[in-house]
């Protein structure tokens, strides 16, 4: 194995998202562009007109026909790749159960942006876990550096059990903004990902054989099963992959939830996406201020990482959920989802719900301290006052 | 069946099937007979793909298949896009495509799927250039669904909703002309062709096969269930179909214009020849089958012309 020296990088996220497709080999991508994904797409197309790729493009017409070539192409057993954001996601709802009830391995990066109308190009996590129920898995980077890992570890992921898997970034807040990324040089790419093994191939034509066909009430409902088990799968093959990934570049990602300072703490901030940055700094801030808090964040929401979860709601008194979207009629969706898993277990901590930055609102570490202050007040009570706080309403 | 020789060395089109008996097709049904020849033409190193549709059906309920080749079921608007990316992939693996050793990849759609709902796929897929054949089988009508109008369905005909009334029938518009639309987008190949006229069919399937870049077949593929006709007319009526000009056969070859009818000498027969037997027009008056008639007849005269400007 060749020693690992990183190629350190000053990119965007939509370019870490582009070198990460680049470094994994992916050969064909379909794509259509839509703000704030587009600059991902263009800088594949780059790469190939320089000669630093061999990718078939496809620049399709639509985003429904790009997740529809990128399955035709990964059914031909190509690794194939897209990106998109917002309502070229929605559009492409139909195709992401094709995907994952074909088992294709598909990658896509998937830039939050918050749903029209009113139109807005701003960061939010509606339009990725409204897609929540389609059999993708979901990993949500902090920043630029968990766009790169996370597109390397999701082919990973997804040829291994065969679902196919979305990485997901914030607009602008990710998208266009520079940081410095460590690349991996492409020999040690290759090595962590080698070449890609179908689980069927349309090329193959030995003995001739059908995909998607119709299936009958005796037959369909255990084709749901298999899908629900590879999830099951995926949790140990993600921990083991993100271990891997650790030993081999140094950042360990062997945890679904990641968690920060959170052992002694009485309560934790939880979320998901680049705003755990920002509840980062803020736990340190607050821990100088005689504050015992935690920040835990969720990489993988699908498939959604329960036992980490309760493993760290057993240790604390409170944990506030920060939803950057929200379900109509319920909650944040993150916080529907964590109060789900702990309802059947001993670990019942005091929960409320933030939701904050939708449609690119900023979230500050001022915000999180204000937050703070009040779950503490809440704990100290031992009630809440109410459960869904919509913290950012002009009032 | 085992074919002997010197009987296969007399037909005209391929001994080989590819299509296995048992299918669940309904009686006279033309696109079952459209999946038999092109299988014969392509053989089993063949990719279909096909979106919703009556052969969605046809070709066999999992874990069956009723195709020697390989098949994969894709969404009803998506056939373009799927035959795009599919092509993409062999391209990226170094696998031949097209020409006489190349796999063949096959968008086989209804005209729902295709004149309707997979339009902008297919346009896309067209302008595109892939290397892959896209045939529309034309039975004029939703039919998987139940018989009801699609675009392509011709004036005056009973679907379950444009049914012919009391009053009134409500399908007053004219077939879409798919094939001029496809033509738009100036591909090398497209043509149109009939389930009654397997030889020049499979003829057109091998022009295809030898076009580098996209081919659209247009093939006209009669639905007794949907038509309300006797199964056993079916072949009839895909005749009378183009010996009334009403679907009349042609193909496009880089920018020039080739009606091949079965005998170019003879006048088209009326309309009302190709209007017997289906149930579905019984509604129609005399008045009704004179505006159908000044439709053929506008329509054969421009492609009579087209051939003879750009021939």
């Amino acid at each position: 194995m060749a020693e690992y020296k990183p190629i350190k990088k000053v990119v965007s996220g939509n370019y870490a998202a582009a070198y990460a497709a680049k470094d994994a080999r992916v050969q064909v991508v379909a794509a259509y562009p839509i703000t704030p994904q587009t600059s991902i797409i263009e800088k594949i197309a780059e790469f190939i007109a320089d000669g630093e790729a061999n990718i078939q493009y496809v620049p399709v017409e639509s985003e429904h026909s790009a997740m529809a070539a990128c399955i035709g192409a990964s059914a031909a057993g190509a690794r194939a790749f897209t990106a998109t954001s917002a309502q070229g996601l929605a559009l492409m709802h139909e195709m992401l159960h094709w995907a994952s009830g074909a088992r294709l391995p598909i990658v896509m990066v998937d830039v939050n942006r918050a749903m029209a109308p009113p139109w807005s190009v701003w960061d939010d996590q509606t339009d990725s876990l409204a897609q929540r129920d389609t059999g993708w898995m979901q990993f949500y980077a902090e920043n630029n550096q968990e766009v790169y890992d996370g597109v390397l570890m999701a082919f990973k992921v997804a040829e291994t059990v065969n679902v196919p898997a979305m990485v997901i970034e914030s607009a602008f807040i990710l998208s266009h903004t520079y940081d410095v990324v460590e690349m991996i040089p492409q020999e040690l790419v290759d090595e962590f990902l080698p070449p890609r093994e179908p689980l069927y191939d349309l090329a193959n034509f030995e003995k001739p054989f059908s995909v998607g066909a119709l299936a009958t009430p005796a037959d369909y409902y255990e084709f749901r099963y298999k899908l629900a088990k590879a999830h099951e799968e995926a949790k140990k093959v993600i921990r083991e992959v993100g271990r891997e990934f650790g030993e081999r570049f140094g950042r360990d990602y062997s945890r679904m939830i990641e968690t920060y300072r959170t052992d002694d703490a009485d309560f934790v901030f939880l979320g998901m996406g680049s705003l755990m940055g920002t509840v980062k700094q803020a736990v340190d801030l607050l821990r100088e201020e005689g504050y015992r808090v935690g920040a835990a964040k969720v990489l993988w929401f699908r498939p959604f990482p329960g036992e980490e979860l309760y493993e760290l709601a057993k240790g604390v008194e409170g944990i506030a959920v920060l939803d950057r979207n929200f379900s109509f009629g319920q909650e944040g969706i993150l916080f529907n989802e964590a109060k789900g898993v702990l309802y059947n277990t001993k670990a019942r901590p005091l929960m409320k719900n933030y939701i904050v930055g939708l449609g690119g609102r900023d979230f500050t570490v001022s915000d999180v301290r204000k937050i703070a202050e009040n779950m503490k007040a809440i704990i100290e009570k031992g009630e809440l006052d109410v459960e869904v706080d919509w913290y950012h309403l002009k009032r | 069946m085992e074919i002997p020789e010197n009987v296969k060395k007399r037909l005209s089109i391929p001994a080989e099937e590819h299509f296995y008996a048992g299918h669940t097709a309904c009686q006279g049904c033309g696109a079952s007979l459209g999946l038999r020849y092109v299988l014969k033409a392509y053989g089993k190193r063949t990719i279909f793909a096909i979106p919703a549709c009556c052969s969605t059906i046809i070709t066999g309920a999992w874990p069956y298949s009723t195709l020697d080749a390989n098949l994969f079921h894709t969404a009803f608007e998506t056939t373009g896009a799927v035959i795009s990316g599919i092509e993409a992939a062999l391209k990226a693996r170094g696998i031949k495509v097209k020409g006489e050793d190349g796999v063949m990849i096959i968008g086989w759609a209804g005209d729902g799927g295709t004149a309707d709902i997979g339009l902008q796929a297919l346009s896309g897929f067209l302008e595109r250039g892939h290397d892959a054949v896209y045939i529309m089988y034309d039975n004029e009508a939703y039919m998987n669904t139940g018989i009801q109008r699609s675009s392509s369905t011709p004036y005056g005909a009973w679907t379950t909703n444009t049914p012919g009334g009391k009053k009134h029938f409500l399908e007053k518009r004219h077939k879409k002309k798919v094939i001029d639309i496809v033509i738009a987008h100036e591909i090398p190949y497209a043509a149109t062709a009939s389930v009654a006229y397997p030889e020049d069919f499979i003829k057109k399937l091998k022009k295809a096969q030898k076009t580098p870049g996209p081919s659209f077949i247009q093939l006209f593929a009669p639905c007794p269930t949907g038509w309300r006709s006797p199964t056993d007319k079916s072949i009839e009526l895909a005749r009378l179909a183009v010996q009334t000009a009403y679907f009349p056969l042609f193909e496009y070859e880089n920018g020039k214009y080739r009606i091949n009818m079965p005998n170019p000498k003879n006048e088209p027969k009326p309309i009302e020849e190709f209007l017997k037997f289906q149930g579905r027009f019984k509604y129609m008056t005399r008045e009704d089958v004179e505006v159908l008639q000044q439709w053929v007849n506008h329509e054969w005269e421009k492609l009579k012309k087209l051939a003879e400007v750009f021939g």
